[in-house]
């Protein structure tokens, strides 16, 4: 690689002309950019972005911000699997597809890396962002700030994985990384670089936000919330921070020691000189496997609420469920090495985290029947978050039973990175991650806009997702069995073909699934005065988050309520005091706009693209300016106002207000 | 605080000490995962400690009177926080100070020494590309010294708070915050000492 | 509907299952369900044993969520309702003990069957075994008959009925070896020696592959195993000493470039202690090698 002072190894060669599908790609891309710029200039909406969307601690603000990201994402993600799909469906025998495999790896690369850490976890993040504040009666998150910079660390973690499409190129050694294959000797460019310090940047975010939500769940519930009060969803939430804060220190240092062998030569995960590739399987999934729980906790919450709401009914076993969601979190730590029973651990370790997976079953099965017996007995409405949380509950049980299937060593020996292990895992995220926050997405929308969602496009974009799902998936198991590893660029096997062709109609369906999702956003927005929630609860539910109206004022409630029971919405209504006359407002205490998160994002991304490309004067340039941009925070004395009871009562009598400030900025 | 009229004092007295609470309990929080980061490195050394490639292991490469030096300027510097703490509670300015400077002067004694251990490992070759027990050696004693690093940041930029500030309700704040810091680092370094130098030897 | 379809997928992959052990196994199309040794074998009825008992508590759950769906929807009114019915002891009780039993059952079949099937394991047989020594390379596979004195690249030829004792390393990145009809697959790591002990009951060809994603040349590193009899294995063995390569570590070295989908090459000699040579290349205390073997600086 050409190397120079100011550019690093950053040349134009580093832009792919040679490859048509990724130029039209990164055109098609910066044309979209392009447009929405003109379309915000055109609109002068800049100002308000800046004021009202960028700098806002607001914990709602950041909430929708997050799920943007994560729907571009997932565009992007899915555009990956459109293309894995379709390339495989031909390269077989005589044909090499269209994909050459430096390409393919690539692609499978940023598929999962993306859905994982770019759709997956900002999707519930920004989820639990909006609700959780709502559900415990408080008016923000504990650190409002500090929730800022995690979302902007986010963004910039994401922009690298998308500029490592146009300018250099991405990892081709799947998201799981492994050295010595993702060793400096074996992947000497900037592809593992970029797969690194996306997730690693990306990683800080999270951990973060961890810590903010643990705090403010425990420490800012409104009086009279016990533990046992707290809404199911927030339980789940709180159980997903704490995995989270002590999973992710563990990938920091996994990618920290490749970063150094890669970097320094250092000797931590390379064949020669005493390094232990090993350490490296076994240091990512003791953060890897908790991860897989970090995404699905936060959709099994949703279900709870979605389920018990829809059903008109009290959710089956609050208690047994809370319980549940603990045993899960516990035993998720205990079961790591099901992802490399066959590294050759032995009989005794392999069988002892055989067994410890297959437990885990059990407080998951639990939470299934729970679910059933929720609807038992209730009035079921089919609204489309009712939809999702059906197809999920049939769908990854099929899931589940093919992880019990293969956390038996024995059979794990034949279908380890298979496509059976591929058809299982999707069975497991999609159903259980994805329609969970589809579910949560369609039943807080109202909360979050003001108008519902449109349900006709929302029943079609569920069956479209449902029936590709079956018919993309399904013959992978087959595919499984019949002995076609997973990550193949080419096969010779003329038997797997239909199966391959079949899961590409299946994408198919799918991606319409999504179109369907894209007009129902058309649709809604446009029908949005038919379809307003006038009343704040527009379902009929049983959380505090309800008990405002439809969106929320700024400060979320200007009162803090004070409750009385679990489901303590639903008990108001019932004991007729739920809307009660408002009592003289106090002033309230509220966190100022900030640019700083924006800034501190900026400089990461920064930071991120410099290391990547060796460029060591800005590197160290944007590590300096981290620090001062922190102490510069950090000595900022006026970071807060308050909000005075005359300004409250104006927003609770329906009018817009400006908060008296000083205006946000740097 | 900005604009308009606080209640009373005892209401903002309350809040900030509220909002201490918080801070310290979310930083506290921060230094647990900061702990699973140091026990995967721990583990990371444990793995790798005998794969020295032919070249030195511990008992060839660690001076244990040097280290044994370095100790006391780390555990000297956790008891002069102690005592500037102390004075930033009874809102001594000066004190506070004077002392959080000892403490800092110390700590960078703790880096020097540190530095230059590893400029003479590297010197003679037995840096961290020599093997991969001294890349989880480097890996693991530079990480604690990075973090102390950093503390030495913040207590340069404590110092000046306080100086320009005095003791205020945020700058406590801050300074208890660094002192949960400087005493887990305190802490680190009692168990790398023993794990990595000591048994090292052994 | 298309909920009637949904409910009838499980049904339709079980069918295929069926199906394929019948028209498929001939073929050999569905690997897994058409062993031709006993650990394939045995590993099959594994995985057809752990899905029976699973299904006894999925094909319950679908049934009553579609019951319950049906049942309790909402235009029903003649249905029970009973919107504050929270706790049951007796569901509570049932649903974690009946899981916990099948995954009772099923821990005791984990127990057994992961000491039984356990790579390093060697086969209980009257016949002598075969020993293979197996090195992934870029993007191919060395295998090396130490006992025979000859060595190949992707082509694994093997007496039937005799057991083999395989030892497995990579002279590269991390790599699995895996040949699904006789059994299951495990790892190749430079400076490690795994063990896999497999056994082919039938002649025939099967295919064997890497499934750890190695690089480019990942998809084109197969290779076929040749199951023959005994008389015809000694005269592959013979035949292939006269093909006057001998392998040893200039060889090695140019074996070491990247190529993919390399064909057969055969060697006629191998150099003594080969495969114990490539693991002490990157034994985690030897540091006097570098990975191409040359002898490293000694530092002082």
């Amino acid at each position: 690689m050409q190397s120079s002072l100011l550019f690093g190894n950053l040349t134009l060669d580093a832009i792919p002309f040679h490859n048509p599908i990724v130029m039209g790609a990164v055109g098609g891309g910066a044309a979209v950019g392009f447009l929405l710029f003109c379309f915000i200039t055109y609109k002068k909406l800049w100002g308000y972005l800046w004021d009202e969307w960028f700098t806002s601690v607001d914990h709602k603000r950041i909430g929708i911000m997050y799920i943007i990201v994560a729907v571009v994402m997932m565009l992007r993600g899915f555009a990956d699997a459109m293309m894995m799909r379709t390339h495989q469906a031909i390269a077989m025998g005589a044909s090499a597809g269209y994909l050459p495999a430096e390409h393919y790896n690539q692609i499978f690369s940023a598929h999962g890396t993306i859905m994982i850490i770019f759709v997956a976890m900002p999707f519930f993040i920004g989820l639990m962002n909006y609700v959780v504040p709502l559900q415990i009666g408080a008016r923000d998150v504990a650190y409002p700030f500090l929730n800022s910079v995690s979302f902007w660390l986010t963004v910039a973690s994401a922009l690298l994985m998308m500029v490592s499409l146009g300018i250099g190129d991405f990892s081709q050694a799947g998201w799981t990384g492994y050295p010595p294959l993702t060793g400096k000797e074996v992947s000497p460019g900037v592809g593992v670089d970029y797969w690194i310090w996306g997730i690693q940047l990306g990683g800080v975010g999270t951990l973060v936000t961890g810590i903010n939500f643990f705090v403010t769940i425990l420490r800012m519930r409104a009086p009279g919330m016990s533990m046992m009060k707290i809404p199911v969803f927030t339980w789940t939430i709180l159980i997903t921070t704490v995995l989270i804060m002590l999973s992710f220190p563990v990938l920091t240092v996994t990618l920290a020691l490749l970063t150094l062998d890669r970097y320094l030569d250092f000797h931590f995960f390379t064949n020669a000189l005493g390094g232990n590739q090993m350490m490296f399987i076994n240091l990512f999934w003791i953060w890897g496997h908790p991860e897989v729980y970090i995404v699905v906790l936060p959709a099994f919450g949703i279900f709870s609420e979605v389920v018990s709401t829809f059903s008109h009914k009290r959710l089956f076993g609050y208690a047994s469920m809370v319980y549940a969601s603990i045993a899960i979190a516990f035993l998720s730590f205990v079961v790591w090495l099901h992802h490399f029973f066959t590294m050759g651990a032995g009989a005794n370790v392999n069988a002892f985290f055989g067994i410890a997976t297959m437990i885990i079953a059990i407080p998951t099965g639990l939470k299934i029947f729970n679910w059933l017996f929720t609807m038992y007995r209730g009035r079921i409405e089919f609204k489309t978050p009712m939809l999702w949380s059906l197809g999920f509950i049939v769908t990854f049980s099929i899931g589940g039973m093919t992880g019990v299937l293969l956390s038996v060593p024995g059979a794990d020996f034949v279908l380890h990175n298979s496509e059976f292990l591929v058809a299982h895992f999707h069975n497991m995220l999609i159903p259980g991650a994805l329609f969970g926050y589809f579910a949560g997405y369609s039943y807080w929308f109202p909360k979050m806009t003001g108008f519902r969602l449109d349900e006709k496009w929302g029943v079609r974009a569920f069956w479209s997702w449902i029936a590709g799902f079956y018919l993309a998936f399904m013959p992978l198991y087959a595919l499984g069995f019949m002995g076609m590893p997973r990550r193949m660029d080419h096969y010779d096997n003329p038997a797997w073909q239909p199966y391959l062709i079949v899961a590409v109609l299946g994408t198919f369906l799918v991606a319409f699934g999504i179109f369907c999702q894209v007009v129902q956003l058309y649709v809604s927005f446009r029908d949005r005065k038919a379809l307003v929630d006038k009343t704040g609860d527009p379902w009929g539910s049983h959380s505090l988050e309800w008990a405002t109206t439809s969106p929320p004022p700024f400060y979320n409630f200007a009162q803090t309520p004070v409750v009385d029971s679990l489901d303590d919405f639903a008990y108001k209504k019932e004991h007729g005091i739920a809307y009660r006359a408002q009592a003289p407002f106090k002033e309230i205490h509220m966190p100022k706009n900030t640019g700083v998160g924006v800034v501190m994002g900026a400089i990461t991304f920064v930071f991120g693209f410099a290391m990547i490309w060796y460029i060591w004067w800005l590197a160290i340039a944007s590590l300096v300016a981290m620090i001062v941009a922190v102490i510069y925070r950090g000595s900022d004395d006026h970071t807060d106002y308050m909000l005075s009871a005359e300004e409250v009562a104006r927003v609770e009598s329906g009018e817009s207000v400006t908060p008296s400030y000083n205006h946000a900025s740097i | 605080m900005s604009s308009t009229t606080l209640t009373d004092h005892s209401e903002s007295d309350h809040h900030s000490h509220d909002a201490t609470e918080n801070a310290a309990f979310g930083f506290w929080l921060y230094l647990m995962t900061d702990c699973i980061l140091f026990a995967s490195l721990f583990a990371t050394y444990a793995v790798l400690y005998q794969n020295t490639a032919s070249g030195p292991g511990g008992p060839e490469i660690f001076d244990l009177p040097y280290v044994f030096g370095e100790t006391m300027f780390l555990l000297v510097s956790a008891f002069t926080n102690g005592v500037a703490m102390s004075f930033v509670y009874k809102k001594d300015r000066q004190k506070a100070v004077f002392w959080l400077i000892v403490t800092a002067l110390l700590g960078l004694g703790f880096i020097v020494m540190e530095v230059h251990e590893f400029i003479h490992l590297i010197g003679e070759g037995n840096g961290p590309d020599r093997s991969g027990f001294l890349s989880a050696f480097f890996g693991l004693v530079g990480t604690h010294g990075a973090h102390v690093s950093i503390g030495l940041i913040w207590m340069a930029v404590m110092i000046g708070q306080l100086l320009i500030k005095g003791v205020t309700p945020k700058v406590s704040s801050r300074l208890i915050r660094l002192s949960l810091f400087w005493h887990f680092l305190d802490i680190v370094w009692v168990c790398l000492f023993t794990v990595v130098y000591f048994f090292g030897v052994a | 509907m298309k909920k009637h379809w949904i409910l009838l997928s499980p049904l339709l992959f079980l069918s295929q299952i069926v199906s394929a052990c019948e028209g498929g196994c001939q073929s050999g199309y569905w690997a897994i369900f058409s062993p031709v040794g006993p650990i394939a074998e045995a590993e099959k009825n594994l995985i057809l044993t752990a899905f029976a008992l699973m299904l006894l508590v999925v094909i319950p759950v679908i049934i009553m969520t579609f019951a319950f769906a049906w049942h309790y929807r909402a235009s029903n009114t003649k249905a029970t309702y009973a919107p504050k019915w929270d706790n049951s002891h007796a569901i509570e009780i049932t649903v974690w003990v009946i899981p916990a039993i099948i995954v009772l059952i099923l821990s005791v079949i984990v127990w057994r069957t992961t000491h039984a099937l356990t790579p390093e394991k060697p086969l209980v047989s009257a016949v002598k075994p075969i020993e293979v020594e197996v090195v992934a390379l870029d993007w191919k596979w060395l295998f090396i008959y130490p006992e025979q004195g000859v060595a190949t690249v992707n082509e694994l030829v093997l007496p039937v009925g005799t057991p083999i004792n395989f030892k497995i390393t990579s002279d590269t990145v991390m790599n699995s070896f895996f040949i699904p009809r006789l059994g299951g697959q495990i790892y190749a790591m430079a400076g490690m020696q795994n063990q896999l002990h497999l056994m082919a009951n039938k002649e025939g060809v099967y295919q064997g592959r890497a499934t750890q994603i190695n690089g480019d040349g990942f998809s084109g590193m197969h290779f076929e195993t040749k199951v023959t009899n005994s008389g015809e294995f000694d005269a592959w063995v013979q035949k292939s000493k006269t093909a006057n390569v001998s392998l040893n570590r200039e060889r090695l070295k140019e074996l070491e470039q990247p190529t993919k989908n390399v064909a057969p090459m055969y060697f006629s000699q191998v150099e003594p202690q080969f495969f114990n040579a490539i693991l002490q290349k990157y034994a985690p205390n030897n540091a006097n090698c570098d990975p191409s073997g040359a002898p490293l600086p000694v530092k002082h």
